[in-house]
């Protein structure tokens, strides 16, 4: 179990950057997620950690211990990858027994460690199969148990699930985060889907364009995202365009577009956020925080698209110079028609402020 | 704490120009080997007072010896295009594409010429049509006539003989190719309104021309470097020919001057090649192709194919049968009579317990092991370095070894002639010429290609982060190298390994330049047994030289169903 600290990292290829002026410190057994687009940096990000990039600038510290230009293989870490990279002509046991053998263990211990191992990731009668022989979900844990088995310092996954039907990677998922949790390794994990991020990570680091756009709990980042790219990137959201009428105390008033007076808290909005009288802000609603009926923040308008899940149903309704997104919970009531019109409020609370 | 000073060795690991050290061995071998000698051979042929006194010779009007057997190569090469394409393009699609009687082992013969050795092969074919051969006799003595009516001779031999054993080419692109063929694009076209012949010319034959057009360049070049079969059939006015008469007949410049016209040629081919595959777009083929062979169904149609497919597999299976015959023969019995008289299994006895008759087996054996050992190690080096590292130079890489393979043989033999029948710190300050080591080092520059691209194929399969995967469970480079790149690219090592020892075991274009009569190499020893009339006993050695080649294949067959199932 080891921190990691990233100082004024930079990686360029030829003349583009893969990432630019990292900073970064991941506590000892945190679990920590880089989430961002495809070709954000965050797989570049991880793969400077393994050591199979060096950076271009900067400096990588394993706890106190400067491992910039480390080689790979004497870092002591453990890494799952996209496609798993299971040695084709090993068995199971011969996978997982790799790096014992190269810490040159002896026969006993290694025999002992990898049994114990295929059994926390539920393979316990499959040492003696054939890569080939194994489905995706159990491929995804032969490389997981090797790359645990040899108590690695700090655990890199690069998207382990994404090559996994949905129902598979739900469960995988719970059973990486549980094995995780039981031995405490320092793990960081590369995605970009938003889900699991938030599922699964103590802190998450979300990346774009090389560089970070935020970093902080799953619930500081959903709740409070720094920005406009955020607050769309982590689950759904509405964004309206407003200008600020009036700031009384702690209550910000502001008029849409086309003249819809809203009433939002100061403190709900971005850190960066300075507000003025006569600035165009933006408010961020999350469709699962609009209610039906009258209260704070009434407004009506028409229905342009009805969608039925089953825990929900979802509207988009539209108020001629903006529409939003509604998600309410399904409460067996009658579900309206598109080109009805619908009465909807939002609490003063759940409307929060973002810049340009 | 703050400033680790870096090890020495971490500092030139990192280096940028490390990677050259690492692969200057590589180029170094190539420039030995390869551009070196060619560089001899072409200073070779500026050699005289006057400037291009050879080439002026060479394009001299007046004595056209040479401008007619470059016309001659040309249009033997042409003629040889053409026909291997008619052959192989319409076997392939009567194989895939239909059914008939007779179809299963005609599509397993169809492969035959392949394990034919280039002078095995044209020696039954004058066995069998030949001036005293086979079937002229059995014609002859049918009709009572003084003389064979026909026998396969001239021009017109060598053109058969390379359609039988080049056909092959076109057969295993396009059948690829028709593989690879969606059917749907087919039922596309005709449920478009197209009709059969519309299909033909607008869908098939399209898909099909990238193959072709490979395989016509391709054959194209081998024809041109031809050499075996014109000199069983007498055409000296070609330009191998050319070259070997010219050296015998100690005339050195000429014999460059020759050599480097052709280089020319096929170093010209080589290219256009290699541009046409890079510029060419592989489709990508949908999932799960069904064959449909149509059914051949009317009777008559189904008589014309049993006795068309019954004529094609004898044709296919008669020039091993014949051989096989000819080596259980009494040498010097067989004269005028249709099939040999006297039959003996002396001359496979004799293989392996007279010195003399081993000796030239064992010389072959040697030679093509050492040869061999030198592809493995450069080929998959250089297979590795193409692949895995980054470093400028590497289509001169890709270029330089591909050379020596476009390179005729004979062209090969007389630029080593040019570069080692002096001391060169390249051969150790040693003569190469008339030891036993210049045909080592020929078969090696020769089959330079083999091992390196089935080497860099599996390679390329090979997804980098199962290397990756291992250096971070802790293994070094080198651990990695044997433990995971090894074992799993060594399906194409081996089959590139196999290859190579079999060609060098039956080399002769090259060796029938260079051999020293102390080491004679099998091959040519066929070809000397053949002039003194030995036929059993050179028919023995093209025995066990098919023999060899089948095992081979099949090793290779098996491998390459083996490896398909471990393969990610």
């Amino acid at each position: 179990m080891r921190s990691v600290r990233i100082e004024n990292v930079s990686k360029q290829f030829g003349q583009v950057y893969g990432v630019k002026d990292l900073n970064l410190e991941i506590k000892a057994g945190e679990f920590f997620t880089f989430l961002g687009p495809s070709g954000c940096g965050k797989t570049t990000t991880l793969r400077m950690l393994a050591g199979f990039y060096y950076p271009t600038k900067g400096k990588i510290l394993f706890d106190e211990r400067d491992v910039t230009r480390l080689q790979p293989n004497k870092r002591n870490i453990g890494m799952v990858f996209q496609n798993y990279a299971l040695f084709p002509h090993m068995t199971v046991d011969e996978n997982i027994a790799f790096g014992l053998q190269v810490r040159k263990f002896s026969k006993a211990e290694i025999q002992h460690k990898v049994d114990r191992i295929r059994g926390q990731v539920h393979l316990a009668a499959y040492g003696n199969r054939k890569i080939n022989e194994l489905s995706g979900g159990q491929q995804q844990r032969v490389a997981l148990a090797r790359a645990l088995v040899i108590e690695p310092d700090i655990l890199l996954l690069d998207e382990p699930l994404s090559n996994l039907d949905a129902k598979l990677r739900e469960e995988t998922r719970i059973e990486i985060k549980r094995i995780q949790s039981e031995l405490g390794v320092t793990t960081i994990y590369v995605t970009h889907d938003q889900m699991e991020a938030m599922s699964m990570s103590d802190r998450i680091m979300v990346m774009e364009n090389g560089y970070i756009k935020q970093i902080g709990t799953p619930q500081e980042i959903y709740h409070q995202p720094k920005d406009r790219f955020v607050a769309n990137f982590i689950g759904e959201t509405n964004l309206i365009e407003c200008s600020i009428q009036a700031i009384d105390g702690e209550n910000v008033q502001v008029r849409t577009v086309n003249g819809h007076n809203l009433t939002g808290r100061k403190q709900q909005s971005s850190p960066s956020l300075t507000h003025m009288i006569g600035d165009k802000v933006f408010i961020s609603i999350r469709p699962e925080s609009i209610q039906l009926g009258t209260g704070e923040n009434t407004l009506t308008g028409k229905i342009t698209f009805v969608e039925f899940t089953g825990i929900s149903v979802n509207y988009i309704v539209d108020f001629t110079a903006f529409s939003l997104k509604v998600m309410l919970i399904n409460s067996y009531d009658q579900i309206k028609k598109i080109g009805e019109d619908i009465t909807i409020h939002m609490a003063q609370d759940s409307l929060y402020f973002l810049g340009e | 704490m703050e400033k680790q000073s870096e090890s020495t060795w971490t500092r030139i690991f990192h280096a940028n120009w490390f990677v050259y050290v690492l692969i200057s061995p590589l180029f170094l071998v190539l420039f030995a080997y390869v551009v070196y000698p060619f560089y001899q051979t072409f200073i070779q042929s500026f050699a005289g007072d006057e400037a291009f006194l050879h080439y002026k010779k060479f394009f001299d009007i007046a004595s056209p010896a040479n401008l007619e057997a470059l016309w001659t190569s040309i249009y033997i090469s042409f003629i040889s295009v053409i026909c291997c394409a008619l052959v192989g393009v319409t076997m392939a699609f009567l194989l895939e594409r239909y059914n008939f009687p007779g179809r299963r082992i005609l599509s397993v013969l169809v492969l035959v010429p392949m394990a034919l050795p280039p002078l095995v092969g044209v020696l039954s074919f004058s066995f069998l049509y030949g001036d005293s051969g086979i079937f002229p006799r059995i014609f002859q003595h049918l009709f009572g006539l003084d003389h064979v009516p026909f026998a396969l001779k001239g021009i017109w031999g060598v053109i058969v003989v390379h359609t039988f054993t080049m056909y092959t080419y076109f057969y295993l692109t396009a059948s690829a190719a028709i593989k690879g063929l969606d059917p749907a694009l087919e039922e596309a076209a005709t449920s478009l309104g197209a009709g059969r012949i519309r299909v033909w010319t607008k869908v098939i034959l399209p898909m099909l021309t990238p193959s072709i057009v490979a395989s016509s360049l391709l054959v194209f070049m081998i024809s041109m470097a031809s050499y075996t079969a014109p000199l069983m059939f007498g055409v000296e006015r070609t330009m191998t020919m050319q070259i070997y008469l010219s050296r015998t007949n100690g005339n050195l410049e000429m014999a460059a001057t020759q050599s480097m016209i052709l280089s020319f040629v096929s170093i010209t081919f080589l290219i256009i090649m290699r541009w046409y595959q890079n510029r060419r777009n592989y489709q990508n083929l949908s999932k799960g192709i069904s064959v449909h062979r149509s059914e051949v169904s009317s009777k008559k149609v189904k008589i014309i194919a049993t006795i068309a497919s019954f004529v094609g597999t004898l044709i296919l299976i008669l020039p091993i049968l014949v051989l096989i015959l000819i080596s259980f023969s009494v040498d010097g019995a067989w004269k005028t009579q249709i099939l040999p008289t006297d039959y003996t299994i002396d001359h496979y006895i004799a293989l392996f317990t007279d010195e003399r008759t081993w000796r030239p087996i064992w010389n072959s054996i040697q030679m093509g092991v050492i040869a061999t050992l030198g592809n493995i190690i450069f080929g998959v080096a250089a297979a590795y370095a193409m692949v895995r590292l980054n470093f400028k130079g590497k289509t001169m890489l890709d270029i330089l070894i591909m050379v020596p393979w476009a390179l005729p043989g004979t062209v090969v033999a007389v630029n080593l002639i040019a570069a080692f029948s002096t001391e060169s710190i390249f051969s150790f300050n040693q003569v190469l010429i008339g030891t036993f080591w210049i045909l080592p080092l020929a078969y090696f520059i020769r089959h330079l290609p083999l091992v390196f691209r089935s080497t860099s194929a599996s390679l390329v399969q090979l997804d980098q982060s199962i290397e990756e995967a291992s250096r971070g469970l802790g293994a070094n480079w080198w651990y990695t190298f044997r433990r995971i790149v090894v074992p799993l690219t060594f399906t194409g090592i081996l089959a590139g390994t196999l290859l190579a020892l079999v060609q060098s075991f039956g080399e002769f274009v090259a060796s029938i330049l260079i051999y020293s009569t102390s080491t004679i190499p099998l091959s040519v020893a066929i070809f000397q047994k053949l002039y003194a009339f030995k036929f059993g006993t050179a028919c023995a050695y093209g025995v066990l030289q098919i023999c060899l080649i089948l095992v081979v294949l099949i090793i290779s067959e098996k491998l390459s169903k083996g490896s398909a199932g471990t393969a990610i």
